[in-house]
C-alpha cells in the first residue's frame, strides 16, 4: 500500500495548496478549490487500484481531466463572483455571474473578445504574469469597476476572477470627500483667527481698547468652533473604530435623559422647556453610557436650535416592542423639507448652513448620532412635518440577562 | 470524408476565434488610446501622451498580424458564404480600428503643442464629446464581441450626436479665435483634436455597420452626411 499512501500524500498536498491559496481567495472559492483538490485525490486513489505502473503525476493529470468539465462547472456555478476558466486563449467555461457581466456569447470565444482590455489580455494569455490585480473600468456597465486576478490551474489553464470594486471605489471617494470637507471646515475659522491676529498687531494704540476686546471675543468664538469640530471629528472616528464591538453596559435611559435635559437648561438666561415622558417600569438599554449621552445631547441640541425658540422639546422613552426601547426627541419647529431628510445624517450636510453655523453647529451631530445607533445595533428614524416640527426616534436593544451562557430578555 | 470535413470545420472555427481575439485586443488598445489621449490633453500630461504615441505601434503590429492571419485563413480553409463574410468583416474592422488608433495618436501628438489650451474656454466641450465617442467605440466593439446587430444599429444612430458636438465646437472655437487672436494656434490645434474625435466616431459607426453586415448579411441604410465645416481647410 505504499502507492496508496503516496497518492494520498499528493492529494493532501493539493488540498494544502488550496488552503494556502485561501489567504488570497474569498471563502466560497477556497472551499471550491479544496473540494476540487479532494475530488482529484479521490479519483487518483480509485485509479491506482486498477491501473499499473503509471507515474503519479500522469495519473493526477488524468484524474484532473476526469474531474474537470462537469464537476468544475458545477463548482463554478455555485459561486456568484464572475469566474472564467481559460484554456490557452479560449474561454473554456464561464459561470452565470461572468456571463451576466460579459455576455452570453463569451464561452468558446477568445479571452480577448470577452475582456477587451490590453493589460487583461496580456495577463490572461500569460504574456505579462504578475500577482497584482488589474483594474478594469467599463466592463459590462460603463461605470462599473472591477479587479481582475488570474490564477494558474494547469500548464495552459487559468482561472480568471473578476471582483466588483464599484462599492469600494465609491467608499474611497466618500473618504476623500470627507477629508476635503473637514479640511475646509477647519480652515474657515483658522483663516478668521489669523486675519484677526494680523489686524490686532496694528490695533495696539491706547484708543483701540474696544476694537481689541471685540477682536479677541471673535477669535475666542472661532477657536471654540474649531475645538467643537475637532471634538466631533474625534468622536466620529472613535465610534467608527468601535463599530464591530456591540456595547454591553446596562444604561438606564430615564435618568440619563433627565441629566441631559438639566445640562441643556443650565446656563440659559431663560431655560427652555424640555419635557420628559417616560413609560413606567422600563428595563435598561444595552449600550455605552457616554455615547448615549452624546446622542441625547446632539438630538436635544438640534431640537432647541432648529425648534420653536424656548421649546417645548419632548423626550419620550417607551418599550414599543419586545426586546427594544425607543427614545424620541420631538420639537415644534419649522420642520425639514422632505427632499433633505435622507441626507441629514451625511457628514457636513446642513439644510441651512448659515443657521447651523450661527448656532455653533458642526454639521456632524446627526452623523455622530447615526454612527452611535449603528454601533448599538439600533435604528434611527427622522420624521418631519413642515410647520409642525421634527421627531427623531432611536430604537435601542434592551439589556439582556445572561443565565448559564443563554441570553434571556430581561 | 465526413471526418476530414469535420476536421476542417474545427480548424476554421479555431482560426476564426483567434482572428476575433486579435481584433478585440486591438479594439481594447484603441479604446485605451482614445480615452487616454483626451485625458492627457486635459491634464496636460506629456508623458502619458508620449506613451500613447508609443503604444500605437502595437496596434499597427496587431493589424499586420490580422492581415497575415486572414490571408492564411482564406488560402488554407477557403471559407464560403457566411464564414467568408465574417472573416472579411473582421479584416475590415481591424483596418478601421487601426485608423482609430491613428487618430488617437494624432490627438496625443498635439498635447505638447497645446500648452496654453487651458485658456481656451471651448476646451470644456472636448471631454463630453470624447466621452460620447468613447462610448460609441466601446459599444461598437461590444457589438462585435457579441455579434449583436441591435447594439450595432444603436451605435450608428449616435453618430449624429458626435456631429452636433463637432459643429458646436467648431463654432465656439471660431468665436473664441476672433475674440482672442493670441490663442489662435492653440485653438486651431483644438479644432483638429475635435476633428479627430469626430472621425473616430465615424469609424466607430463603420465598425458597427460591418458588425451588422457580418451578423445579418444585410447593409444598414446609408447615413446622410452633414456638411463638413472643415472639409475645405483640410485638403
Ligand atoms: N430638529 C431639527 N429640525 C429641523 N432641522 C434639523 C433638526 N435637526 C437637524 N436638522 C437639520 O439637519 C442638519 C444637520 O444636523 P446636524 O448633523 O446635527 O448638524 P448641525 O446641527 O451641526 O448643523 C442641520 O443643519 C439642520 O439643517
Ligand atoms: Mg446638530
Amino acid at each position: 500500500m505504499a502507492r496508496t499512501s503516496r497518492i494520498l500524500l499528493i492529494g493532501l498536498a493539493i488540498v494544502l495548496t488550496g488552503v494556502a491559496l485561501a489567504a488570497e481567495l474569498p471563502r466560497a472559492l477556497t472551499v471550491a478549490i479544496a473540494l476540487a483538490a479532494g475530488l482529484i485525490a479521490m479519483r487518483a486513489l480509485r485509479r491506482t487500484a486498477v491501473e499499473d505502473d503509471a507515474a503519479p503525476a500522469a495519473e493526477l493529470a488524468l484524474a484532473a481531466q476526469a474531474t474537470s468539465a462537469a464537476e468544475l462547472a458545477a463548482i463554478l456555478q455555485a459561486i456568484d463572483e464572475p469566474l472564467l476558466v481559460v484554456e490557452g486563449r479560449r474561454v473554456a467555461q464561464a459561470n452565470a455571474a461572468a456571463r451576466a457581466v460579459l455576455g452570453e456569447h463569451i464561452v468558446e470565444e477568445d479571452a480577448r473578445v470577452a475582456l477587451r482590455h490590453p493589460a487583461a489580455a496580456d495577463r490572461i494569455t500569460g504574456a505579462a504574469p504578475g500577482d497584482r490585480p488589474i483594474e478594469l473600468v467599463g466592463i459590462g456597465e460603463r461605470d462599473r469597476r472591477w479587479e481582475l486576478r488570474v490564477h494558474p490551474l494547469g500548464p495552459t489553464q487559468r482561472l480568471v476572477r473578476l471582483a466588483d470594486r464599484t462599492g469600494v471605489y465609491a467608499t474611497e471617494r466618500m473618504r476623500v470627500d470627507f477629508v476635503a470637507n473637514a479640511s475646509h471646515e477647519l480652515r474657515t475659522p483658522l483663516a478668521a483667527i489669523l486675519g484677526l491676529i494680523e489686524t490686532l498687531e496694528d490695533a495696539n494704540g491706547p484708543g483701540d481698547e474696544t476694537v481689541r476686546a471685540r477682536f479677541l471675543s471673535v477669535m475666542l468664538k472661532e477657536a471654540r468652533r474649531m475645538q467643537r469640530l475637532i471634538d466631533d471629528l474625534l468622536s466620529l472616528s472613535r465610534i467608527e473604530a468601535d463599530k464591530y464591538r456591540a456595547p454591553q453596559d446596562r444604561v438606564a435611559l430615564a435618568p440619563l435623559a433627565a441629566e441631559v435635559a438639566d445640562a441643556c437648561r443650565a446656563g440659559a438666561a431663560e431655560p427652555p422647556k424640555i419635557m420628559l415622558d417616560v413609560a413606567p417600569g422600563l428595563p435598561d438599554a444595552a449600550g455605552d453610557r457616554a455615547q448615549l449621552s452624546q446622542l441625547l445631547h446632539n438630538l436635544v441640541g438640534n431640537a432647541l436650535k432648529y425648534g420653536k425658540p424656548g421649546g417645548p422639546v419632548r423626550i419620550a422613552i417607551k418599550a414599543p416592542s419586545p426586546g427594544m426601547l425607543s427614545l424620541a426627541v420631538a420639537d415644534e419647529g419649522d420642520g425639514v423639507p422632505p427632499e433633505h431628510l435622507p441626507r441629514l445624517t451625511e457628514r457636513f450636510y446642513r439644510v441651512d448652513p448659515g443657521r447651523s453655523r450661527a448656532g455653533g453647529g458642526t454639521g456632524l451631530g446627526l452623523a455622530i448620532v447615526k454612527h452611535i445607533v449603528e454601533r448599538h445595533r439600533g435604528r434611527l428614524d427622522i420624521a418631519s412635518a413642515i410647520g409642525k416640527g421634527t421627531t427623531v426616534t432611536v430604537l435601542l436593544p434592551q439589556a439582556t440577562v445572561e443565565v448559564l451562557g443563554e441570553r434571556l430578555s430581561a | 470524408m465526413a471526418n476530414s470535413y469535420g476536421h476542417t470545420v474545427k480548424a476554421f472555427d479555431e482560426d476564426l476565434t483567434q482572428l476575433r481575439g486579435l481584433v478585440a485586443e486591438m479594439g481594447g488598445r484603441a479604446e485605451n488610446a482614445i480615452s487616454g489621449s483626451i485625458e492627457a490633453l486635459v491634464r496636460r500630461d506629456l508623458e502619458g501622451a508620449a506613451g500613447i504615441v508609443q503604444e500605437d505601434r502595437r496596434i499597427d503590429e496587431i493589424n499586420a498580424e490580422i492581415e497575415r492571419h486572414v490571408v492564411r485563413l482564406i488560402a488554407l480553409r477557403a471559407p464560403l458564404a457566411d464564414d467568408l463574410r465574417e472573416v472579411l468583416a473582421a479584416l475590415k474592422i481591424g483596418g478601421l480600428i487601426e485608423r482609430m488608433g491613428d487618430y488617437a495618436k494624432n490627438i496625443a501628438k498635439r498635447v505638447p503643442l497645446i500648452a496654453e489650451a487651458a485658456n481656451v474656454e471651448p476646451l470644456s466641450i472636448l471631454p463630453p464629446m470624447a466621452s460620447v465617442v468613447s462610448n460609441m467605440v466601446h459599444d461598437a466593439l461590444d457589438a462585435f464581441a457579441a455579434r449583436d446587430p441591435v447594439t450595432a444599429q444603436q451605435v450608428c444612430e449616435t453618430d449624429r450626436t458626435v456631429d452636433d458636438f463637432y459643429d458646436s465646437m467648431f463654432r465656439a472655437l471660431l468665436t473664441h479665435m476672433m475674440e482672442n487672436p493670441t490663442t489662435i494656434t492653440s485653438a486651431t490645434h483644438l479644432l483638429f483634436v475635435a476633428k479627430n474625435l469626430e472621425r473616430i466616431g465615424d469609424h466607430a459607426t463603420n465598425v458597427a455597420e460591418m458588425v451588422y453586415f457580418a451578423a445579418t448579411g444585410e447593409q444598414l441604410g446609408e447615413r446622410p452626411r452633414g456638411a463638413d465645416a472643415l472639409a475645405a481647410t483640410q485638403r
